[in-house]
């Protein structure tokens, strides 16, 4: 029994190691490029931590990462059945656009109006990811191709679109173009959750918990997700267990569409109400990031979510230093990189200690007889 | 050797009336030119096949040929490559920063290193520690913009002429032309002539004011092509890419050989960026490289993985890409080229009796032979979509043909470890 305790707390010790690890050496390598060019790494970090306490620096990285998380849960999705959906970041503008037109466009009760929304917004990333699923099916095209052309024709798209004479109307007082603007009974309010602060948190994180739950529910918890891991992991064995790959391959890329509809959410409802040409753009890519650094885990996905909000918000102090805020950067690239790589390296450290220890089980079960570990590849 | 590595066709055609692959291949450009001269002539979109948008479009194809060749080697010893991006940025920023000081050629030097560095960065993820291949990428493509950026801030923002997000112009590099070409052609391409014309614009485009690093691009394509299907080196390096533990078992030193291959990707892909900032423009710009990476990756899979494809790939964007800049009244002639093409291959399957693409194939084209008649220009948006719906139209055409590497994207672990 002592020793099955053991192990676990081994185990758990062993699976945060890693992550800690990626985050350690990431400070050190940030450090280095930072003392190089001759800023102190030691103030510099300490400004961005102290920075990020600031009530409104920490509502700012709260909200930053509501809508990180639904970016990155849109990629994990889509990574947990081996598809790379680069996509998201032209799903999520165009469901964005089109949600904004329709919600300025209507007056519904409150309820609906805001259903409304968001229901065009996941309709619409669904679809528009579903193209590269369809292509991917039907004609055999890489999703990484499609979904990265699909990216760029999103732009074109929107630029066509968000002119006066279709969707867009002058914003007062400047020369942005945008949407009209989304009711009152179209919008989410913020939540107080930040103490002292003058801004809200958006109300919109309710609905980041309520998918984040679903999305470990359907992947961990029903048959869909079984399937879907199990196409993920080996195909082969799927299709012979009688799943229908090319069901799943369209209902994923849709779902991972879907969920990435909603990264302009909190922003657009909570914020903005309109979609102008200065809409937050480039998220999707982020995403990507945050889901490789969560490993495409619920919870894993939002402590990368808040990491990245942190790194990307509390950086806005360093150029009032001196000190270019883009190093943020060096720190998100080498934290995607080390943290595989830690990743590999207890993967690895496991394996020599698992066949380690059953060497010696078989050693002193099989007394003299030479036995060699087996099974232990992973 | 037991493995042979030769592409196996995977459809079993009889060859069109007879003729041997490099004469297949001549004919259909020259059917293709015949077709786009006709509509030239029809439409009176000179722009088609004038000097000025071949050589435009050279011009932007070679940094996205330049990229799926860099694309082309790792994917040949088995490392998928979406860091090229992250490349082409180092690369971008190499040859601006040290362009303008020590000239054009040290600039390109120093953007063959930068991209180098990124690939070993790469290599040493992907091979070494075994991280999955689009992971690394990823991560490659966030640090070499965050590099980049922050370097500009630190090594540019207070040079002359330059700022934090660009560097000071480089002298650039010789364009040279064929002596008297350039005099001969033009009378006759001016003329508008049938066919005549239009050979004499794309030869002329292509002669003409050509860049020292097109040229180098062009030999790199060449001798990629030699060292990687007619040496020992390149059969050991595809071969790791195929089948890893099969040339681990013949001696190869798999490991050295993907370093190699990635180390020389992602000097490739710098060399792309540092054409950016020398040829294309003449200093570095913060987001410069705009995608072209990913699009480069792209040409290589239209290309089949092989140089040959790759360049007709890299010419296809190139092409509408210099279109779309050039001229609205030209993609909107382009409408009648897709109509053309996919009229072609409508008849071309209904004579090798796949009624379904035949159908779907019909259904396109006629539909772009009404947006056609019905519009007289296509609004500017539209037009800059045209080469990523090209690509998109084309691939979902030809798609079932591709052949990737067997082993690419797979994470090699040599036995017993």
């Amino acid at each position: 029994m002592n020793k099955l305790n053991a192990d676990t707390a081994r185990r758990i010790g062993l699976s945060v190691a890693a992550p800690v690890l990626a985050v350690a050496l990431s400070v050190v390598i940030t450090s280095i490029v930072l003392a190089s060019a001759g800023n102190d790494p030691v103030e510099t970090f300490t400004q961005m931590i102290e920075y990020a306490q600031e009530p409104r620096t920490t509502t700012l990285i709260i909200n930053a990462a509501v809508t990180y998380y639904f970016a990155a849960l849109a990629v994990a999705f889509g990574f947990r059945m081996n598809l790379f959906n680069i996509g998201v970041d032209g799903q999520y503008r165009l469901a964005a656009l089109l949600a904004a037109a329709v919600g300025g466009a209507v007056e519904l009760p409150k309820v609906l109006h805001v259903g409304l929304i968001l229901l065009v917004a996941v309709i619409v990333g669904g679809l528009w990811a579903a193209v590269a699923g369809l292509l991917k099916v039907y004609r055999g095209i890489s999703e990484v191709i499609t979904t990265i052309m699909l990216n760029s024709i999103t732009t074109a798209l929107i630029a066509y679109l968000l002119t006066a004479d279709k969707l867009a109307v002058q914003v007062e007082g400047s020369n942005n173009i945008g949407t009209p603007e989304i009711p009152a009974s179209g919008r989410v309010g913020g939540i107080d959750l930040v103490p002292d602060s003058k801004l809200q948190v958006y109300g919109l994180i309710v609905l980041a918990a309520i998918v984040g739950f679903l999305y470990w529910f359907v992947i961990e918890r029903s048959r869909f997700g079984f399937d879907l891991r199990a196409t993920g992991r080996n195909e082969e064995a799927a299709v012979a267990s009688g799943v229908n790959v090319k069901r799943m391959v369209l209902i994923s890329m849709a779902i991972s569409g879907g969920i990435a509809g909603l990264v302009g959410m909190p922003q657009l409802l909570g914020a903005s109400y309109t979609y102008s040409l200065d809409f937050p753009a480039g998220i999707g890519f982020t995403g990507i990031a945050i889901a490789l650094l969560g490993r495409n885990t619920a919870i894993g996905v939002a402590i990368g979510a808040l990491l990245f909000g942190f790194l990307d918000t509390s950086s806005q102090i360093l150029d009032l230093e001196g000190v270019p805020k883009e190093i943020v950067l060096i720190t998100q690239g080498v934290i995607v990189l080390s943290v595989v790589i830690a990743y590999e390296l207890v993967r690895r450290y496991r394996i020599v200690a698992q066949q380690r220890e059953v060497g010696r089980q078989l050693s002193s079960a099989a007394g003299s007889e030479d036995s060699k570990p087996q099974g232990a590849q992973a | 050797m037991s493995t042979t590595l030769e592409e196996t066709p995977l459809e079993k055609k009889a060859p069109l009336l007879g003729l041997s692959k490099p004469w297949r291949m001549a004919l259909y450009a020259f059917a293709g030119l015949v077709v786009l001269s006709l509509i030239r002539v029809i439409t009176g979109a000179n722009d088609l096949t004038s000097a000025g948008t071949v050589n435009a479009a050279v011009m932007l194809a070679v940094p996205i040929g330049l990229a799926g060749l860099g694309g082309l080697w790792s994917e040949r010893a088995g490392v998928v490559n979406i860091g090229l991006e992250g490349m082409m940025i180092l690369g971008s920023f190499g040859a601006g920063w040290i362009g303008w000081q020590h000239g054009a050629w040290a600039g390109v030097l120093m953007a063959i290193a930068f991209g180098v560095i990124g690939g070993l960065v790469h290599a040493v993820a992907t091979v070494t520690f075994g991280v999955d291949h689009v992971v690394s990428g990823v991560a490659i493509n966030i640090l070499g913009l965050g590099a980049t950026q922050y370097l500009a801030g630190e090594l540019l923002a207070d040079s002359p002429g330059g700022g934090e997000t660009q560097s000071p112009p480089n002298s650039g590099l010789p364009k040279p032309s064929i002596p008297g070409l350039s005099g001969l052609l033009e009378p006759l391409e001016s003329k508008h002539w049938f066919l005549l014309s239009d050979i004499a614009g794309i030869l002329r485009g292509l002669f003409t004011n050509v860049s020292l690093l097109t040229i180098v691009a062009i030999l790199l394509v060449v001798l990629t092509y030699v060292l990687l299907w007619q040496t020992p080196f390149g059969l050991r390096l595809r071969s790791v890419g195929e089948d890893p533990h099969a040339a681990e078992s013949l001696g190869v030193k798999v490991r050295l050989y993907k370093y190699y291959a990635v180390a020389v990707s992602g000097g490739l892909a710098g060399l792309a960026g540092g054409f950016l900032a020398i040829v294309a423009s003449n200093l570095y710009r913060e987001g410069q490289t705009g995608g072209r990476g990913y699009i480069g990756l792209a040409a290589m899979i239209f290309g089949n993985w092989r140089p040959g494809g790759l360049m007709m790939g890299a010419g296809l964007f190139g092409y509408t890409d210099a279109m779309q800049l050039r001229n609205a009244v030209a993609v909107h002639a382009l409408l009648l080229v897709v109509f053309a093409l996919l009229l072609g291959l409508t008849v071309l399957n209904l004579y090798r009796r796949r009624w379904i693409s035949a159908g779907v194939g019909l259904v396109f084209a006629v539909l772009s032979l009404i947006w056609y008649l019905n519009t007289d220009e296509l609004p500017g948006p539209i037009t800059t979509m045209t080469p990523y719906v090209t690509t998109l139209l084309v691939l979902s055409l030809a798609a079932q043909s591709l052949r990737m590497p067997k082993a690419s994207g797979q994470v090699y672990r040599p036995e017993g470890k």
